[in-house]
């Protein structure tokens, strides 16, 4: 048996890569023409796209009432794509706050594409609450202004505050990207020779000259936003949390889901990372800065989100029962063994049982197998919103106003929409803009920091 | 003495542990005007320069702190004095209700101001045109090297001593980086007309369309619904009940709370010469009826009732409130329509409490007085 010495960290980019290297090999595939691979994927992703656009134009044009929801579930796919997709965002978050907080260094390879992938699940997410008030283009009410009719919003329902959560997340999620990346817009505008690059260049980095003297206020201005962002990131899904929570519908109001969903989060966040970056390093043959390590760890984070959620699940059976409260336990009852109980077990096997397999090295280890328990893990996820916002609302207290959900069409095409909008604007990113912080894996290459004075 | 177009002598170095030494040996010959390029941060560099400890972190401070200060007055001021809205019976002002939006507006002000302050004020980004942009100072530097620029305005600053100080400490390269001649004499290029015409050029186009999407687009189908909603009005068939009437009728013999008949239902006539206006005309009273007026019955009415609706076509026009007829009317017969309606005005006393319903009656009638004031009103 051999012994690992935990004491020294193991370098975070393989091998000992000349700098300008790393240049190359991230910034080559933005200036490459794009493959057949990658229009491939852009045409299914823009036809994902238009056809969330033509179910959303039918929405507008007919009204809400093409989707399925109606008496008593007034919360459908709608809400469930919201939270799916805020969820998916905060991985990015974790990675990058959190992550950089817990000086974590091998999270400088992955931290860029995940918080690209933190702002495009946002916005997916911020869609949602906007078609779901039926007349989006009132949607500029959802925020306080001195109107004329004197009236203002109610700063005590959860809803506000999810207005308030989101924004401020894209917010704060987008400056946090952008000031990363502006270094690297100037290494790009160093780099390039076409003339219409260079000026597009010009203007994101701002001017950015490398220069000592900022770089010091440019990593006290990391560190807080860092700081900023990690308690923001724990809010967000706690106040989507609220949603449910501050309300009486049985099988929401529990004071455990602020935990629970930002560990579901984290959970489906990790799993679609995960995903994506699969992809992108083979494609960008960067396998030596994203390595199988990172891969490794990130499904360890899974198998831990998974079991907080797992125990959640079974924590909330418990509360049920122990309570004694009849609703409650009927709830419980009904989502196990109800109409919706196809979706419950799906939900339980996705989320708690296979992110199980992950003990073992191999699998972990093992790019086939992470992948397809990953896609399982954001199934599992999506399901589980479903089962919280469907069933609770379709049966609760009063049996005479109990109802079915289906969705419409309409209902599903906004969800592959919604996947389009975000899958084509990852590859657009992917294309235009260095997927991995070339100034960040630079600090880390081995030999990159003077090897007296500093402080480690 | 020397060329007055010399910005600077920048050195490009190898490895980091030379710039490090370097820097150091820069600050220890009193060199004040330097600066150390690098493409991504060197761990103790800051020191090795002698700069003092970034101050960024107070801005955070102070504008986190107004974040919070003001998300919480503002939402006092709107839920204690402007709006007033009791909900599930606590007090105005909950503070636990408040903590989510106050945290957010903290981190959402603390968070752009410590950027914004950094880029724009410290920084003073955007700046395009440094002297050092687009050298190949700049592009190792921005690459794999570690540069050390001496400027020429140091006032210790010699070229030649300068030169062999940086040859001594292993620099493999010496550029000179100077002035453009045009930067010199750089005027501000706002008033270009290229530029004067782009902007015009946008302004035509952002205006109109602006104005075309918000004030006409906006009531053309399918954006216009007031009029037609999917809902069961009064007359309408039901096929929910077994009777086929949309229109229910209460329990036989009860009346629901607050409900007790108006006692002249469909007697206009009667109303006005009947009922009296039981408050008086008070200031907070017509402060009342100003906000009732403005919330319920200006988007038809206009704001000063002259019947300029911001429907715009939605919902018919009403008649100017200023008519010599309505001017005539009793309270007790405005308070009729706004109670009753009056052919397709609806009813409002749903909406309206009937104390409320007076104080709107008050400041119509302060409207209509104010439109026709008459000398003795002036004193
Ligand atoms: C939905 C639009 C609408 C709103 C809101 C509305 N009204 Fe009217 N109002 C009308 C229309 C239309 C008429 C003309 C009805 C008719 O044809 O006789 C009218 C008529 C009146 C008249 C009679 C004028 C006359 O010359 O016959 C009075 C007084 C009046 N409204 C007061 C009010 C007050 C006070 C409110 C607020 C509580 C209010 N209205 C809100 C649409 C509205």
């Amino acid at each position: 048996m051999s012994f690992v010495d935990y004491s020294v960290e193991p370098p975070v980019v393989e091998g000992k890569p000349p700098l300008s290297s790393i240049d190359d090999a991230i910034i080559k595939p933005i200036d490459a023409k794009p493959t057949k691979a990658w229009f491939v994927a852009i045409a299914v992703s823009g036809t994902m796209l238009l056809i969330g656009a033509a179910s959303l134009a039918v929405t507008f044009i007919f009204g809400v009432g093409m989707w399925g929801v109606n008496q008593p579930v007034g919360w459908g796919f709608d809400i469930v794509n919201f939270v799916f997709w805020v969820g998916i965002g905060h991985a990015g978050t974790l990675i990058s706050a959190i992550l950089f907080l817990l000086r974590q260094r091998w999270r400088t390879g992955i931290a860029r594409f995940a918080e690209a992938m933190t702002i495009f699940a946002v916005m997916c997410a911020g869609l949602f609450p906007l078609i779901h008030t039926g007349r989006p283009w009132l949607d500029g009410y959802l925020m306080p202004y001195p109107n004329q009719h004197g009236l203002w919003i109610n700063f005590t329902s959860p809803l506000v505050w999810d207005v308030f959560a989101v924004s401020t997340y894209f917010t704060v999620s987008a400056i946090f990207w952008y000031v990363g990346l502006i270094p690297d817009f100037a290494t790009l505008r160093d780099r390039t020779v076409s003339r219409i690059k260079k000026i597009v260049y010009s203007i994101l980095s701002l001017g950015w000259r490398h220069s000592n003297r900022h770089w010091q206020h440019y990593e006290m201005a990391y560190l807080i936003l860092a700081g900023f962002a990690t308690p923001l990131v724990l809010s967000v899904h706690t106040i989507v949390s609220f949603d449910f929570a501050v309300s009486i519908i049985p099988g929401w109001h529990t004071t455990i889901f602020p935990p629970y969903f930002v560990a579901g989060a984290v959970f489906s966040g990790f799993a679609m990372v995960q995903n994506m970056l699969i992809g992108i390093r083979k494609i960008y043959a960067i396998e030596h800065i994203i390595t199988i390590d990172h891969l490794e760890k990130m499904n360890k984070i899974m198998i831990t989100t998974g079991m907080m959620v797992g125990y959640a699940y079974g924590m909330e059976f418990f509360i049920a029962w122990y309570s004694g409260n009849s609703a409650e336990t009927f709830v419980f009852f009904n989502r196990a063994l109800g109409p919706y109980a196809w979706a419950y077990w799906t939900m339980v096997i996705c989320n708690v049982v296979f992110p199980q397999l992950f003990w073992f090295k191999k699998i972990r280890r093992s790019i086939p197998a992470m992948f397809v328990i990953g896609v399982l893990v954001n199934v599992g996820m999506w399901f589980e919103r479903f089962v919280i916002v469907v069933t609770s609302l379709s049966r609760d207290y009063l049996p005479s106003s109990w109802g079915f959900y289906v969705p419409s069409i309409y209902d599903i095409g906004i969800l592959i929409g919604s996947f389009g909008l975000f899958f084509t604007l990852l590859l657009l990113f992917v294309k235009s803009m260095p997927v991995v912080s070339i100034s960040e894996v630079k600090g880390v290459v081995e030999g990159a920091q003077p090897s007296h004075g500093g402080s480690h | 003495m020397q060329d007055a177009r010399l910005y600077s002598l920048s050195a490009i170095f190898q490895t980091p542990d030379e710039i490090a030494h370097a820097a150091e040996q820069t600050v220890e010959r009193g060199y004040t005007a330097f600066d150390v390029h690098s493409p991504y941060p060197l761990h103790g560099m800051p020191r090795a320069m002698g700069l003092k400890a970034s101050k960024l972190g107070y801005v955070t401070l102070v504008f986190g702190l107004s974040g919070a200060a003001l998300a919480l007055f503002f939402m006092w001021w709107v839920n204690v004095i402007e709006y007033p809205l009791v909900i599930g019976g606590k007090p105005l002002f909950q503070l636990p209700a408040f903590i989510p939006v106050t945290f957010e507006v903290t981190v959402l002000m603390a968070a752009i101001f410590t950027v914004v302050g950094m880029l724009f004020v410290i920084f003073r980004f955007p700046n395009t045109s440094h002297q050092l942009h687009d050298t190949p100072y700049m592009k190792a530097v921005s690459s794999d090297k570690y540069g050390l620029t001496i400027q020429a305005l140091d006032p210790l600053f010699d070229e030649e001593r300068v030169r062999e100080f940086l040859q001594d400490l292993g620099a493999v390269e010496i550029h000179r980086i100077q002035f453009d001649a045009e930067e010199i004499e750089a005027r501000p290029r706002i008033f270009e007309p290229r530029f004067v015409t782009l902007l015009i050029l946008v302004a035509l186009l952002v205006g109109p369309s602006t104005y075309i999407i918000l004030n006409h687009v906006l009531y053309m189908p399918p954006f216009d619904w007031m009029m037609e909603q999917q809902k069961i009005n009064p007359q309408m068939k039901s096929e929910l009940f077994a009777d086929g009437f949309g229109m229910r009728s209460p329990v036989e013999g009860t009346v629901a709370r607050g409900h007790l008949p108006y006692p002249f239902k469909g007697q206009p006539d009667l109303a006005g010469k009947f009922l009296v206006n039981p408050i008086l005309p008070t200031e907070s009273v017509l402060e009342l009826g100003k906000k009732k007026y403005d919330t319920f019955c200006s988007p038809c009415h206009g704001n000063f009732g002259d019947g300029d609706s911001r429907l715009r076509g939605q919902f018919p026009n009403p008649p100017t409130l200023h008519s010599d007829k309505s001017r005539g009317w009793s309270d007790g017969m405005i308070f009729h329509v706004v109670t009753e309606g009056q052919n397709i005005m609806p009813s409002y006393a749903s909406q309206i409490k009937e104390r409320d319903r007076w104080a709107v009656v008050h400041y119509v009638r302060a409207l209509l007085r104010a439109k026709h004031a008459t000398e003795a009103d002036l004193r």
